[in-house]
């Protein structure tokens, strides 16, 4: 049987095996590079504290091969669920093939224990390669990114550690389930895919920020986690005072809700351009006039507007990477017991 | 003599349509067996209960003294043979060998290849560039060389021409003399059966009709024909399979172990397709003996 399962993966799985071994070469030699030019330019710009710049350009610099290699490996586990999963069952059904192999001497359970096995096994091995080696090689990249692309980014998140793997086991399994019930490829394909994208939604926006109670806090304002003040030219409207999604102290947190507090302790509502300040834009260290720097935000401080942000740390990232891989387990091993129930009671 | 297929009150239910009920058989060891009936009428279905492919509705089935399908050696003893003979398109011959011999702990790897060699199959062509014949062929093979106690084929020769249709024929009755073992055999058609069938299944509207070796269903069927008689006034030991009036003339078939000694009536021998045909028949013909009491 294991043989019958090699014979009939041995070509995807080679394709697969290309494309991991180009990346992988890739990588490597593009890794080591990459860490001593990010070494080099921290030594550098720690002296004279230009470290944003260098982030900055640095990140740039390298932005579309960072994106590229995350979104493969997003990818990887949508594809896997989508040519691996939901052909297994649907191919033999429509071919008719399942009773000419049904009707060897072995039971149906363990033609798909050793289909699922086989499969599943090559599918998290290629996405813990892809996952590991990413990871590795985009460390640098990811010290330097700015809030939005940072590890513990949703969409990065999902790109770095061990989840792959749990994303593409569960993705396999969810597209063999599918494939049992719809009975057809192109069907069970799309349905694979819409069911795992709504998935793949749903765990960063409602199930991954509870993982772990997230921290609530209040920060003084700084150059960390402000973005920006505006103060309108003629005087007329309210100065504006506009967040960015970080904490002081705290880099690569990942801020869930981010909020202004007025000196009463109120919560100020932000619009586009951020939550309406009361100081003096007239006179004072918030007057155009005023000498350009950091006065106008001690001054703002010093009124009592401060940043109030609900976070989950970076250290948090590895613990966060188990439970949400340990999540995807289980609902693939629900799934796997209810292929099994299937294919034994209903499926014929 | 013991028992290949034994069913009682089988039955099966595709959502609220009944596919096969109330089927009640006993076959006996060392026949071929011919299925037969009209497209739809439950062969493929009792087939498939009998391999184990599906799980009955109702009732009971064992073949060979087991549950079909099982377990790994209940799965051994009986080799199948889907309808439209399916192969992997993708897999060599073989490949396709190999995987019998992986797959089953009897493989004849011998026999396998001779058949393989004897019907001029090319071992690295692909199943999927197979003449329909050849990859018939190559599915009995596979079937054949599981060296099973029970070989069961669904309309294994529906889609091939008369020569393939012989050719395969031919060669399952070659493996039955060789290795002696029972075999099951659909078909919608009486000729492909005629030549190889020593018993016989009718199977009608999801129901078993008649069921028995073929020598005695052709010698305890007659084909009367004589002056216009309603059949209710034939004898109570003829039972009438199928009746047609004209103006005065009435031809029934009938079903009886006692010779038949009324003058009135010409009495004919049937062969096995005026049989099968009289069975098909007999559900219109009870409609149109409806239409008839009526117009008198």
């Amino acid at each position: 049987m294991i043989w019958l399962t090699w014979r009939q993966l041995r070509g995807s799985a080679a394709m697969l095996a290309a494309v991991l071994v180009i990346l992988a070469i890739v990588l490597a030699l593009t890794g080591p590079d990459l860490a001593s030019r990010y070494s080099a330019g921290i030594t550098a710009c720690t002296q004279d504290d230009t470290c944003d710049r260098f982030y900055n350009q640095f990140f740039g610099g390298h932005e579309f091969s960072f994106m590229a290699v995350s979104l493969l490996v997003l990818l990887l586990p949508a594809l896997v669920g989508l040519f691996w999963g939901a052909p297994l069952i649907t191919r033999e059904l429509e071919a008719g093939t399942h009773l000419l192999v049904w009707n060897q001497s072995i039971t149906r359970g363990r033609w798909l224990a050793v289909k699922l096995g086989l499969t599943a096994l090559t599918a998290v091995a290629a996405a813990c390669l892809f996952g590991l080696m990413v990871t590795w090689w985009s460390d640098p990249l990811d010290k330097s990114a700015s809030e939005s692309l940072a590890l513990m980014a949703p969409l990065v998140f999902g790109a770095r550690g061990i989840a792959p793997m749990g994303y593409a086991a569960f993705a396999f399994v969810l597209g063999v389930t599918v494939g049992m019930l719809v009975r057809r490829t192109l069907p069970a394909m799309a349905l694979t895919l819409a069911a795992f994208a709504a998935i793949q939604l749903t765990m960063p926006l409602l199930v991954r920020p509870h993982l772990m109670p997230p921290i609530t806090s209040t920060f003084e304002l700084s150059k960390t986690n402000v973005d920006g003040i505006h103060i309108p030219g003629d005087g007329g409207a309210t100065p504006r005072l506009s967040l960015r999604s970080a904490v002081p102290g705290h880099p690569g947190a990942w801020v869930l809700t981010n909020n202004l507090l007025g000196p009463s302790g109120r919560m100020i509502p932000a619009s586009g351009d951020g939550a309406a300040i009361t100081v003096s834009t007239t006179s004072g260290p918030c007057a155009p006039s005023a000498s350009a720097g950091d006065s106008c935000m001690v001054e703002i401080n010093r009124l009592g507007y401060r940043q109030q942000a609900t976070y989950q740390p970076l250290e948090r990232f590895w613990p966060f990477q188990w439970i949400e891989t340990g999540i995807y387990t289980l609902l693939t091993l629900g799934l796997t017991w209810f292929c099994f129930w299937w294919i034994r009671r209903r499926l014929s | 003599m013991t028992s290949v297929l034994q069913a009682q009150a089988l039955g099966r239910k595709y959502g609220r349509r009944w596919a096969l009920r109330e089927c009640t058989i006993d076959i006996p060891a060392g026949h071929v067996v011919g299925l037969v009936g009209p497209n739809g009428a439950g062969k493929t279905t009792l087939l498939k209960l009998a391999s184990g492919q599906l799980e009955p509705t109702a009732g009971g089935i064992t073949v060979l003294g087991g549950r079909p399908g099982s377990t790994p050696a209940q799965l051994a003893r009986v080799g199948f043979v889907a309808q439209d003979t399916p192969v992997y398109a993708g897999l060599t011959v073989a490949d396709h060998l190999r995987l019998g011999a992986r797959l089953n702990p009897r493989w004849d790897a011998t026999m396998a290849r001779d058949r393989i060699a004897q019907l001029g199959l090319v071992p690295t062509q692909r199943a999927g560039k197979l003449s329909g014949g050849q990859r018939a062929q190559l599915a009995l093979t596979l079937g054949l060389a599981k060296r099973p106690e029970l070989m069961i084929l669904d309309e294994p020769v529906a889609s091939l021409d008369p020569l393939a249709r012989r050719e395969f024929l031919q060669g399952l009755m070659e493996a039955t003399v060789e290795h002696e073992f029972s075999v099951v055999l659909s078909s919608h058609l009486v000729a492909d059966l005629e030549r190889v069938c020593d018993f016989l299944i009718v199977l009608v509207n999801s129901r078993v009709q008649v069921a028995g070796e073929v020598d005695k269903l052709l010698a305890t069927h007659h084909r009367l024909t004589g002056p216009r008689r309603d059949p209710d006034r034939l004898p109570a030991d003829q039972h009438v399979v199928s009746a047609r009036h004209t103006d005065r003339q009435s031809t029934f078939v009938v079903r009886t172990d006692a010779p038949i000694h009324d003058p009135a009536w010409t009495v004919t021998q049937l062969n096995l397709e005026d049989l099968v045909l009289a069975y098909m028949d007999k559900r219109t013909e009870e409609n149109r003996r409806v239409a008839l009491e009526v117009q008198r």
